[in-house]
Formats: structure tokens, sequence, C-alpha cells
């Protein structure tokens, strides 16, 4: 069974172009794959499709406009797929 | 359509809500300053004016699905295809199917159609944001009930 990890590291590879070696879970996806905003956009799209959710990015950027969260929260691979685990999750129950 | 204020659809012919769909109408004009540059002798629509047409419908199908709530902007154009020349008097049918409502983003695939023959398909994104001119959102509302958005979506007018 493909992991959470495998899955979004396959689409930011396809999606971005990026060499799925460098993709880590500890890798943040803007500092160190370069990911810019609207490729963001593309791979959250790719990812809502994928697991059947909606991403509330617009959620996630006000927590991080006001402080109450850093970006690494959001866009280290690890801590991404943590989240979107959980809203799986919260989609089955 | 006006092509010059970029008023692209002229009209909703049919708005289905649970399926997401809509199906919009406009006429090119006869006449218009576009058509003496493109091309000087033989006018037709610019294929960018073919995809804005879809942006257009998609975008009237997320503002209505959104109940105005925020505004759509183009955001990215994907397997845009040109099929068919458009020319000077063409009633033109377009089509859109919202395929995802994102957080803060859209994705609508959408066509043109010609009597009965598809001129033009593309998928459109949109970045989707509150309203950032009150000028803006009251226009929109204005040209919302010129092409025949229902009152029912006008729940944040």
């Amino acid at each position: 069974m493909t992991s959470t990890f495998e899955t979004v590291a396959g689409i930011i590879a396809e999606t971005c172009d990026i060499d799925s070696d460098i993709i880590k879970p500890e890798s943040h996806a803007i500092n160190d794959l370069g990911i810019d905003s609207l490729d963001f956009l593309d791979v959250a799209f790719a990812i809502d499709k994928a697991f059947g959710i909606k991403m509330p990015l617009e959620q996630w950027t006000q927590e991080v406009n006001d402080g109450k969260a850093q970006t690494d929260e959001y866009f280290v691979l690890g801590n991404l797929c943590r989240h979107i685990d959980a809203l799986v999750a919260a989609k089955k129950a | 359509m006006r092509l010059e204020y970029f008023q692209m659809v002229d009209r909703i012919l049919v708005h289905d809500p649970d399926a997401r769909t809509i199906r919009m109408e406009g006429d090119v004009p006869d006449q218009s300053p576009i058509f003496e540059g493109h091309f000087p002798g033989y006018p037709i629509l610019p294929g960018v004016l073919m995809i804005e047409t879809i942006a257009q419908a998609g975008g009237w199908l997320v503002l209505m699905h959104l109940r105005f709530a925020a505004m759509p902007f183009l955001l990215q154009v994907e397997k845009a295809k040109m099929r068919s020349f458009v020319s000077p008097g063409q009633r033109l049918e377009t089509e859109a199917r919202l395929i995802h409502d994102g957080s803060g983003y859209a994705v609508i695939e959408g066509s043109i159609a010609s009597n009965g023959k598809k001129v033009c398909d593309a998928e459109i994104r949109y970045r989707v944001v509150p309203f950032p001119s009150d000028i803006l959102r009251e226009t929109m509302f204005e040209t919302a009930r010129r092409i025949g958005v229902a009152e029912e979506f006008f729940i944040n007018a």
C-alpha cells in the first residue's frame, strides 16, 4: 500500500519536475524544494484529488499570517502528510 | 458580447447547481476594432478571447457556487485547444463544469461550441479571493442581473 508521503512525493516530483530522490519527509516545500505559490496550488489540487479532501489552505495561511503557526507546520512534507491523514480520517468518520 | 469591454458572455441559458454546470450564450459582434487588427482582411476572434470566454463562463459558475462570497481571478490555463476559427456574427455557446472547489482556488473544464461544433476547450484554474474592491463587487452584481443570475444566488450581495 502506498504511503501518504510516497503519494505526495510522487505528485510533487511529477507536478514540479523535481527529482524524487531529493524529496524527503523533512523537506520544506518552499525553502528546500523551491516550489512557488502557483506550483503549490497545482500540488494542492493533485493532493485534493488523490485523497478526496479539501485542504484548508486559506485557514492554514491565516494561521501563519496571524503568527499562530510556523510555515514548517504545513510546508514540511512530513507535517503536511500528517495533516492530510487527519483530513482523510475526519472524512471517513 | 462587447469585446473591447471584455464582456464575453451575454446570458445564462442553463445553470445546474447540483451538477455544478453552466451553459452560456454570446453573440460575436459583426464589427469591433479588434477585428481591424486581428486580422486585416480576415477578421476572426482571437484565441485568447475564446479562452477568456470560457474563463468568464466558469467564473460565473464559481461565483454562483460561492453565492458571491469571493471573486475568482484567472490563475492558470491548461490544455487549451483552439479547434476552429470564429468569425464576426457567430453565436457561441459556452459550457463549464466545476471539477474542484478548493480552498482559495477553483478548477473548471469548459468548452465553446458554435452551430453544434466545438471550437475551443480548456481547463481553467482560478485563485478565489475576497472582493478587492467595492466597485468591482457592485459591478459584478449589476452584470449578474443583466446576464440572468437567479436572485437566490445573491445571498452575499
